[in-house]
């Protein structure tokens, strides 16, 4: 119903009609690169505001309440902050490496997201390994964190980078894992083709045991990769002080800050569009009038929903659970979730191959 | 088995490094320095560097009055300070030789186990925080307001109450305390099983406390450590049963012992003590008889010649003071003997082969306060 690759072909055809094919091409990626970098400064601002308020929900408390209505240019005002902050740093810190290592984490951030599909045909890249692709821009970011670890010249740094690597690698196994058990279903891994596999039933009720397994693995081990509460053992503040960037100030502070909640955005969004149907509406396969109705509510806004409620969850979990231990984190993921991952994945494999789901 | 034995260097030993945790860390929780030898994360030694916040108040009281020197004590355990002021009051009418009026025994034992209350509290609002979960805190704090508005309404001061003078207290309980006391009473019954189902219960916590960091009988006894954290491990020091002063000897409560002498017990000791403290608040808070709310002194207190000593439990342990009088306005030397100094003396014994996070766990199961250790 809401199909947008009419609009974006129009657009791209006017393009062409009104410059050289070369030009046409460079101002259509800029024009990309442009929303997408709208998109990932609105996030960060949304998402911190959100985390903050949801905080206070769980705390008693009121949360931002002074700049603006309900503190909606709280976060703008915290930017403005550290934008204009002076950037202190150490002078003992190995400078190339310390002052590259923010960008990583940024920019593995901000690829990731150019994959997602938000509604049909708006997606700026519907490449063919598309969940693959974003797996690995998303991976990108422990590079950062190591190098900002390790270039800082400090030893809580060090810690916290070192406790980093061992965790975001461990927990990449669980989140490929339980993503390839739901791709047995789709056969595909490129984006689009995913959510119009759950026209039917997404696949979280397609799938239904084994897909639900791997929703709370993927659920588990999405939040260790974000590093956040229970697992934010890189930062774990009553440890490490800050952990990694225990010596990043300013705008640098900022990247990394920014980069937790845009991960945070990923996670969910992967969740959103492997599990619950990504934009596709709340479809049940037979009955046309109940599809029908959803059809109405535009594919964005169902979107964005399961974003949030998947964010909603991560936050919940931060703002109520304790902090794990690093080896009690090396054993769950590999003594817990590795093993019940790959049983998993066989019984999907049986499941697919004996046609015992949901829909055709 | 601890992790030190498991450890399996097979290209010969690593490197041991070291860190400084503090003076400035959010895990000390004041100005601590602990001085850390770390293997990876597994601690091989811990050093505690104190001084940073040393006041010295020992010898302030030299120079200080005995009525002043209860201002002092405010300054030394801050969360239990009503407590702290009991001790030095207590000590100077063992001087003195007065006997208080039962009024001030009974108002005393309940500002005393309000105070108790109150600190720990605020130690389970931090131990979830050290723990990793930060909502604890908040929760603490809601409760804790309450007992807070308690004291700012008799004593007129929300943390350095100083209410207690030699010979009585400076004033009478306001009209609302034994209201509001009944009300803080009834509100936290329903809140402290809140607790246990957000932070005791929790599969984490559990994990992270249960078998983590033991302290046995035998160490606690030889290192002097008292308070929870050595009830924890079966060593029974409650001062308010061995020795009782004020009203302790009128109400019936338990001293709550553990057995097993980990972190997880060293928590539940303290849970427990909640109980027990709303359990004598409720005994007395109803039958606070009449009596005359300051025995007569003179207005510049002189102990005769001698030494006085005095125990009393604090929400960390025993806090003793020991006065040695040559007959003047002012003490010829003045002594506390706090519990935060030789609970702290502990860690390096029990934190040996530990990881840093449980460093931080087991920290916080011994509730250190620093000003309490450096004085």
């Amino acid at each position: 119903m809401y199909d947008f690759t009419g609009m974006i072909q129009g657009i791209n055809n006017w393009l062409h009609s009104v410059m050289p094919d070369m030009a046409a091409t460079v101002v259509g990626w800029v024009l990309i690169g442009a929303i997408y970098l709208a998109i990932f400064a609105v996030l960060g601002l949304v998402l911190v505001l959100a985390e903050r308020k949801i905080a206070a929900f769980f705390q008693l408390r009121l949360g931002p309440n002074r700049i603006g209505p309900w503190g909606i240019f709280q976060t703008v005002a915290d930017a403005i902050k550290l934008l204009l902050k002076e950037p202190v740093g150490t002078k003992r810190a190995d400078s190339f490496l310390y002052n590259l290592a923010p960008y990583f984490v940024i920019i593995g951030a901000l690829m990731s997201i150019s994959v997602l599909p938000f509604a049909k045909g708006l997606q700026a890249f519907d490449i063919d390994i598309g969940l693959f692709f974003m797996l690995a821009m998303s991976s990108i970011g422990v590079m950062g964190i190591l190098l900002g670890g390790w270039a800082s010249n400090n030893k809580y740094a060090l810690l916290g980078a070192m406790r980093s690597g061992a965790q975001m690698i461990s927990y990449e196994l669980s989140v490929g894992l339980s993503l390839l058990t739901v791709i047995l279903m789709a056969g595909s891994l490129q984006m689009s083709e995913i959510v119009e596999a759950q026209r039917d039933y997404w696949f979280i009720f397609k799938g239904h045991i084994p897909a639900v397994i791997a929703f709370m693995i993927f659920t588990i081990a999405g939040t260790a990769e974000t590093n956040r509460t229970p697992f934010d053992l890189t930062e774990a503040e009553s440890e490490l002080g800050a952990g990694f960037h225990t010596e990043y100030s300013g705008l640098k502070f900022a990247f990394f800050f920014l980069s937790e909640f845009v991960n945070m955005f990923i996670i969910s969004a992967i969740a959103a569009t492997v599990f619950l149907g990504g934009w596709m509406p709340l479809h049940f396969g037979g009955l046309e009038g109940f599809n029908h109705v959803m059809d109405y509510i535009p594919p964005v806004i169902w979107f964005l929903g399961k974003v949030a409620f998947m964010i909603f969850l991560l936050m919940w979990f931060r703002w109520t659970f304790p902090r794990l231990r690093i080896d009690q984190l090396m054993k769950l993921e590999w003594k817990y979730l590795l093993p019940l991952n790959l049983m998993n994945i066989l019984l999907m494999a049986f499941v697919v191959l004996m046609g015992w789901y949901l829909g055709s | 088995m601890r992790q030190e034995e498991l450890t399996i260097h097979p290209q010969g030993k690593t490197e041991e490094y070291f860190i400084n945790m503090g003076p400035q860390h959010p895990a000390t929780h004041g100005v601590l320095r602990l001085l850390l030898t770390l293997d990876g994360e597994i601690i091989k030694k811990v050093d505690p560097d104190l001084g940073y916040i040393h006041r010295s108040i020992e010898k302030m009281t030299e120079s200080d009055t005995y009525r002043q020197i209860v201002h002092l004590t405010d300054r030394m355990d801050y969360l239990s300070a009503h407590i702290n002021n009991e001790a030095v009051c207590l000590t100077v009418e063992k001087g003195l030789e007065i006997e208080v009026s039962d009024r001030v025994k009974v108002v005393r034992t309940i500002m005393a186990e309000l105070t108790r209350l109150s600190s720990h509290m605020l130690w389970w609002g931090v131990t979830g925080m050290d723990t990793g979960a930060l909502t604890t805190f908040m929760y603490a704090f809601r409760d804790r307001e309450m007992i807070n508005d308690i004291f700012e309404e008799t004593c007129g001061a929300r943390l350095t109450m100083n209410y207690f003078v030699p010979g009585g207290m400076m004033w009478d309980i306001h009209p609302n305390f034994q209201k509001r006391v009944k009300k803080f009473i009834a509100h936290f019954k329903t809140k402290l099983p809140e607790y246990d189902l957000l932070l005791s219960d929790n599969v984490i916590f559990r994990k992270r406390t249960e078998g983590i960091g033991y302290l046995t009988k035998e160490d606690a006894i030889s290192f002097g450590v008292t308070g929870p954290g050595a009830r924890a491990s079966g060593f029974s020091c409650d001062i308010r049963k061995k020795q009782p002063y004020s009203a302790y000897d009128r109400v019936e409560f338990k001293e709550v012992l553990g057995t097993k002498g980990d972190t997880f017990e060293r928590y539940k000791m303290r849970i427990l003590e909640m109980w027990e403290s709303l359990h004598i608040i409720e005994q007395l808070i109803d039958n606070i008889p009449e009596g005359a709310i300051q025995e007569k002194t003179n207005a510049v207190i002189k102990l005769p010649k001698g030494e006085f000593y005095q125990r009393v439990e604090t929400a960390r342990g025993e806090l003793g003071v020991n006065i040695i009088s040559d007959g003047k306005k002012s003490p010829y030397r003045m002594h506390f003997r706090s519990p935060g100094f030789s609970n702290l003396s502990v860690i390096n014994h029990i934190a040996r082969g530990w990881k840093v996070g449980d460093l931080v766990a087991i920290m916080a199961t011994f509730d250190f306060v620093i000003p309490d250790i450096d004085r």
